[in-house]
């Protein structure tokens, strides 16, 4: 199989395909076997201010609307889809449960690689480092 | 020529709305003034002799009638032939695959500007072959033709690409701006290797060849002929200047030889430029000499296939060594320097003879490094190297008459990056020089519309449509600078830039760009010209009625 | 019409996985299945088809000029390194500027014609589609990288970089990325330009929608799942971190918005090496651009050059014309072909 000007074409080539299967490499010499994190579950409370599902999917969501809320419109108070109600606040209500931001948020948000901006206004929880 | 509108009616005439029908469903106009008039049989026959395999049947035929007397087996050989260019030219190959139509070429292509026919189109034309690329050669054109724009080899689209990839000089300049570098030279000459395969070929085109062949040039011009020429021509510029200038002819044991485009010893203005050239080897006494056998620079086998190409540049290199010259110095010409510099060296630079060394101007002592492969140095390079070395006494004044811009021919500023030197030897050959605009020259130039074999009077609106772009630009330094004058490099543009520059910027005459370092050339101390090199009385010299009009090109 | 074909084609994409999901057993089939298959085709047919180019010669040496070339005196005439390369370093650069700058497309203009006093043929720069292309190209390749956070655990710095650059912006939660806003839009003007400029509609097959359909559909499918569907993110990276381990599995918690995602992607990349997106790796070998200017000066190699081929010889044009070449005085370099034919007869 004769090649023209193959060298650098192979080695573009070469590059190509060892950047786009990287991830397969990586896969089988670092991370080997890939589990969901988990989150430290709470103790104490038995249920969230939503349910588990609306919680995982939806919470930057929520999150984002408390701040408009509570900052913007003055409203303090969260009525969830099952008519309980909560103060709408990350320090008082969220994080009375979810006391360490390593054990919890950071446990999913470093594997999807997000980084919301919640803490820069807010006091960071314990479990920052 | 008759029945060629004016100019203002037929740019009137130019619309870029795309016809209704899909281009493969559009027909196309086999009329007479579509198509150059096919190679006389004999032609073909003795080209057969020399390089067999290459040409079909030799035969008469023309391409308004219904039947173009293809070889039986000619939808064979062209699907195979392609298929084998596909492994012997990585161009055709990666043109094929890659092109994504973004239309970034369509309106660079002067034929389309002055046309508007969507076949015009650098992208249309390359999908005349792409579109049986894909047919003939992939699976998913095979599958989804009409998706795909693909098609089969069809009598019909053989005879579309005969009038469309000889409606382009291969001027290369949709490839400059091709975000891929696709370049339709490249499938154009495809396109013709073909079609010379199963016999449709151009007289235009071939009859020079075979000329070229037998004696030397595409003039035919036979040695003894040739030589008559330039004593006539000595006598002019005996006439113009009172010198008897030397033009040493098949001299064997000088350093240099010569070679220029025949055309330049044939029809005006070239045969200026050539005195040109003669006045100034006289002036320098350059160890020179000129060949009949090797009497012709263009190479207008390079608009047929590559073989023929290579035959007839290879007797530049048996030349140099039959005279046992060192280097070769080459004329004024676009084609010429495409060849020269992009192909030469790789097709025939083995044989060079162990004589032949890296030009070196004997005048100033300048080794021309950038020429050390194929030996042969630009005349314009050569001189631009005299004047900064101040070793020609120069009177700009004596073209004081001549408001003067420069054309760039397509080869040289597209194929070689030739692009100052031609302006520096003109700013100090004339003192009113004058750009076109930036768009149209330089890398950007827009071709003559006659390159690549098209400088024949039987497509002449073809020829002045695709003229559009190079005389408008022409006519706006005209009409801002008062510019009577477009000096060139190439002897094609010095037969097509006339009748172009007569229809589109009438009172525009067209020059080498030697003859013009001719005029200026001041042979002796205090030397007194009563006229230029065309015996034109210089102004101010003689007050006489200046009535010369450019020449018709009937027959160049 | 060719653009209403593809259209539809991408919808009838679109609705395979939507019902064919529901199918239960089929969640691995275009969970894994499919995704893995069309990576393999994307692989194996972009490697067949470089190496097609690869093996197909490459005769002459023919950069396509821009610019004044390597002259005798380069303090005189000063070369156009970029735009006129005469060597491996300065085509390198010329590449790079192409590849990653589109240089060319930069240069384009637009030409109109007008009646002033006379025919006007005008030229404006037009950098449109050169505008279009970069951010539609840009963004789709940062788009994809950032899909790397799904492959990769731990995830590298850059990918964090990009996400962070990208959605500088912090608009909404999840943030909102630039790329996805870049990518549709770059679509979209595309698209838009192929349909309205007649020229441009005139050239475009149904061929040359199709991917852009496709990849519009794709970018709206991710969009919808980040910002609508708001799919679960861990569930879906432990399916990707599955695929790239090879431990596949299809957590239940994966939703349809998802699948018809990746059967799209799945779709692109299977086409990908049998298209005009094949533009990709041929742009980085074009003849016309990835060589220096030359060959004056170098020998080129054309490996199929035919030493059989010569010059028609000197001495049978010698033959030929040496009567009357001796008459008109030339030199021979046999002066028996000077003799005219009945006396050397006689």
């Amino acid at each position: 199989m004769k090649m023209h000007y193959g060298f650098p074409i192979i080695a573009g080539l070469l590059i190509f395909v060892v950047a786009i299967t990287a991830p397969f490499a990586v896969g089988k010499a670092v991370t080997k076997q890939y589990k969901q994190p988990e989150p430290k579950k709470v103790v104490g409370e038995k249920e969230c201010i939503e349910s588990v599902e609306f919680m995982r999917t939806e919470h930057m969501q929520l999150l984002n609307e408390w701040r408009d809320w509570a900052l913007r419109d003055g409203k303090r108070i969260y009525t969830n889809h099952a008519g309980k109600q909560f103060t709408i606040s990350l320090q008082n209500t969220c994080m009375k449960c979810h006391t360490n931001k390593a054990e919890f948020c950071d446990k999913c948000h470093n594997d999807a690689g997000v980084s919301p901006y919640c803490w820069d206004c807010h006091v960071q929880p314990e479990g920052l480092k | 020529m008759s029945n060629i509108p004016k100019a203002d009616e037929l740019f009137k005439s130019i619309d870029y709305t795309p016809p209704v029908t899909g281009w493969m469903e559009t027909p196309v106009d086999f009329s007479p003034g579509h198509w150059c008039y096919p190679a006389k049989p004999e032609k073909i026959e003795y080209m057969e002799s020399k390089l067999p395999g290459l040409w079909g049947p030799a035969r008469q035929w023309l391409p308004s009638d219904a039947d173009w007397k293809l070889p039986p087996n000619w939808k064979e050989t062209v699907v195979n032939g392609f298929r084998e260019r596909l492994k012997k030219f990585r161009t055709l190959q990666l043109f094929m695959d890659i092109c994504v139509r973004c239309g970034a070429c369509a309106d660079k292509c002067h034929y389309f500007i002055g046309s508007g026919d969507p076949k015009n189109m650098p992208v249309l034309r390359a999908e005349l072959m792409r579109s049986v690329y894909r047919g003939e050669f992939t699976l998913a054109g095979k599958i989804l033709s009409k998706l795909t724009g693909s098609r089969v080899m069809e009598e019909h689209v053989l005879k579309e690409w005969f009038i469309y990839f000889y409606q382009c000089t291969q001027c290369r300049r949709c490839s400059l701006f091709c975000p891929y570098g696709i370049d339709t030279a490249e499938m154009t000459m495809m396109a013709r290797e073909l079609m010379h395969l199963v016999g449709l070929n151009t007289n235009w085109i071939m009859e020079p060849v075979s000329n070229c062949n037998i004696t030397g040039n595409h003039l035919g011009i036979q040695p003894h002929a040739f030589k008559d020429i330039v004593d006539f021509m000595v006598d002019d510029i005996e006439e113009v200047t009172g010198r008897r200038v030397k033009a040493p002819l098949n001299e064997k044991g000088h350093e240099i030889l010569f070679i220029t485009p025949s055309g330049d010893v044939f029809a005006d203005p070239g045969i200026y430029t050539f005195m040109g050239y003669l006045l100034l080897f006289d002036y320098l006494d350059l160890d020179y000499t000129m060949s009949t056998y090797a009497s012709e620079g263009g190479n207008f086998g390079s608009f047929t296939n590559n073989e023929v190409m290579k035959k007839l540049n290879a007797k530049m290199y048996a030349e140099a060594n039959r005279l046992g010259c060192k280097w070769i110095l080459g004329g004024e010409c676009g084609h010429m320097w495409r060849v020269v510099h992009q192909y030469m060296d790789t097709m025939n630079g083995d044989t060079q003879g162990p004589q032949m060394t890296t030009p070196k101007s004997p005048i100033t002592g300048t080794v021309f490094d950038t020429a050390a492969a194929t030996k042969m140095l630009h005349i314009v390079e050569f001189t631009a190297d005299l004047i900064k070395h101040g070793k020609l006494n120069l009177d700009p004044s004596r073209n004081d008459h001549l408001r003067v811009t420069f054309h760039d021919s397509c080869n040289p500023a597209r194929g070689m990056g030739l692009l100052d030197e031609p302006r520096y030897v003109l700013k100090h050959v004339c003192n009113h020089f004058f750009e076109m605009p930036p768009q149209t020259t330089r890398e950007q130039t827009f071709c003559c519309a006659g390159g690549s074999g098209l400088n024949t009077d039987e497509i002449m609106e073809i020829r002045l449509r695709g003229g559009l772009p190079r005389g408008n630009a022409l006519r706006y330094v005209q009409e801002k600078h008062g510019v009577n004058l477009m000096a060139c490099i190439c002897a094609i543009d010095r037969a097509t830039l006339i009748p172009l520059a007569d229809y589109w910027a009438p009172g525009v005459t067209i020059s080498g760009t030697h003859e013009l370092v001719a005029n200026a050339l001041v042979l002796e101390e205090g030397e007194v010209r009563k006229m230029d090199m065309r015996q034109e009385p210089l102004p101010g010299v003689e007050d006489e009625d200046d009535d010369w009009t450019p020449p018709n090109m009937e027959e160049a | 019409m060719n653009a209403l074909y593809s259209l539809l084609f991408v919808f009838l994409l679109v609705l395979i996985p939507l019902f064919g999901v529901d199918a239960a057993h089929l969640r691995s089939i275009f969970g894994v299945c499919i995704p893995m298959t069309a990576f393999i085709i994307f692989l194996v047919g972009f490697i067949y088809k470089v190496i097609t180019w690869a093996r197909s010669a490459v005769p002459f040496r023919i950069p396509t000029t821009g610019g004044q070339f390597k002259s005798f005196d380069p303090v005189l005439f000063p070369q156009n390194k970029l735009d006129c390369p005469q060597t491996g370093a300065q085509t390198f650069f010329r590449m790079v500027l192409e590849v990653f700058a589109f240089r060319s497309l930069f240069r384009n203009t637009a030409v109109s014609l007008h009646e002033n006093n006379g025919p006007v043929v005008a030229y404006k720069s037009s950098k449109w589609l050169w505008l279009f292309a970069i951010t539609f190209h840009y963004s789709f390749f940062i788009v994809a990288l950032r899909h790397l956070r799904l492959f990769l655990e731990p995830i590298p710095f850059f990918v964090h970089g990009l996400e962070f650059v990208d959605g500088i912006l912090q608009i909404g939660a999840p943030t909102m990325y630039l790329t996805d806003a870049g990518l549709v839009l770059g679509v979209l003007l595309l698209l838009g330009r192929r349909l309205i400029n007649p020229r441009i509609n005139y050239i475009s097959y149904a061929s040359d929608f199709f991917p852009l359909f496709l990849i519009l559909a794709v970018a709206l499918s991710g969009i919808y799942m980040r910002y609508y569907a708001k799919v679960d993110i861990m569930a879906i990276k432990e399916l990707t971190m599955g695929l790239v381990t090879f431990h596949y599995h299809v957590p239940d918690a994966i939703t349809a918005p998802f699948f018809v995602h990746v059967f799209l992607v799945s779709v692109l990349m299977a086409y990908f090496p049998f298209s005009k997106l094949m533009h990709m790796p041929g742009v980085f070998l074009s003849p016309t651009r990835n060589m220096p200017n030359d060959t004056r000066a170098k020998h080129h190699v054309n490996p199929w050059n035919d030493p059989k081929i010569m010059a028609h010889a000197y001495a049978d044009y010698e033959k030929e014309f040496g009567v009357p070449m001796a008459e008109a005085g030339l030199p021979l370099d046999n002066p028996e072909n000077g003799v005219p034919h009945d006396e050397a007869d006689a």
